[in-house]
């Protein structure tokens, strides 16, 4: 058989790409928490004042439920399903920490479960706080806040 | 009519993150960094702001605006402590989600039965 021979048989026994498919599915699922975000946020702002502090509630709530998803086990099937649909969304990154915290929690309390539950989340945070950081600060020597 | 904005715009993020999934060799956490950098510089600038207003937990629900989050707190706290803000504004709006993915997820982890 020749290379080209060959290459042309991987290529027809490769599983069809999903592509679009999966894309479809981020988007529903993706969605879908945008829109369970939405209720947490029009039920908090009637309570709260002001929109950072509602933003901050309901932001934590969503972590909650991804917390608890995540508990439960279904977390993982919705990400089976749902791909960046389930990681994009805010409880994705509560997915993230939850998961690693029951992950390496056999590994100890310290060193394990503590050490390691920021081990996706981690630089979330550290890319997340550098790059506010680095913005707020240029706006502020430029628009003289100091 | 909030609701269908917030589906949309959500579920079109997390399109474009699976877009980006599929045709590039990068890992979730990448893209996750990526989102969460391009949030927290475009509140920088300003124009996320009225992406929120615009779109809700469309806008707030994906990782881009927890990253918004740390810049718009930043930015608020300034206004208030003055260079402090710089940081301890990181953590005025995220924060209170923070404590909660650490309370929660030990929770979780402490309930759950450890598998091997």
């Amino acid at each position: 058989m020749k290379p080209q021979e060959y290459q042309q048989l991987v290529r027809e026994n490769q599983p069809p790409r999903r592509t679009w498919r999966n894309v479809i599915l981020a988007f529903v699922v993706g969605g879908s928490f945008s829109l369970i975000g939405q209720i947490v946020l029009d039920f908090v702002s009637g309570v709260e004042r002001t929109t950072d502090e509602a933003s901050a509630i309901t932001l934590a709530i969503m972590i909650l439920i991804g917390a608890v998803l995540t508990g439960l086990g279904i977390y993982d099937e919705i990400a089976e399903i749902g791909g960046a649909g389930a990681a994009v969304p805010i409880t994705g990154f509560s997915n993230t920490v939850t998961a690693a915290a029951m992950e390496f929690r056999r590994e100890g309390f310290i060193l394990g479960m503590g050490a390691k539950m920021f081990v996706i989340a981690g630089p979330v945070l550290v890319y997340g706080i550098l790059s506010g950081f680095l913005v707020a600060l240029i706006k502020s020597v430029v628009l003289g806040y100091f | 009519m909030q609701y269908l904005i917030a589906f949309v715009v959500g579920g079109l993020i997390c399109a474009a993150a699976q877009l980006v999934l599929e045709y590039t060799k990068l890992a979730p956490v990448h893209v996750l960094v990526g989102l969460t950098v391009l949030g927290a510089i475009s509140a920088g600038i300003g124009i996320y702001e009225p992406f929120l207003q615009f779109a809700g937990a469309g806008a707030l629900v994906p990782v881009s605006g927890f990253g918004s989050s740390i810049t718009r707190g930043m930015l608020s706290e300034i206004k208030r402590l003055g260079w402090e803000g710089l940081f301890t504004g990181a953590f005025e709006i995220t924060g209170l989600g923070l404590a909660a993915a650490v309370v929660f997820g030990s929770l979780m982890a402490i309930a759950s039965r450890p598998r091997d």
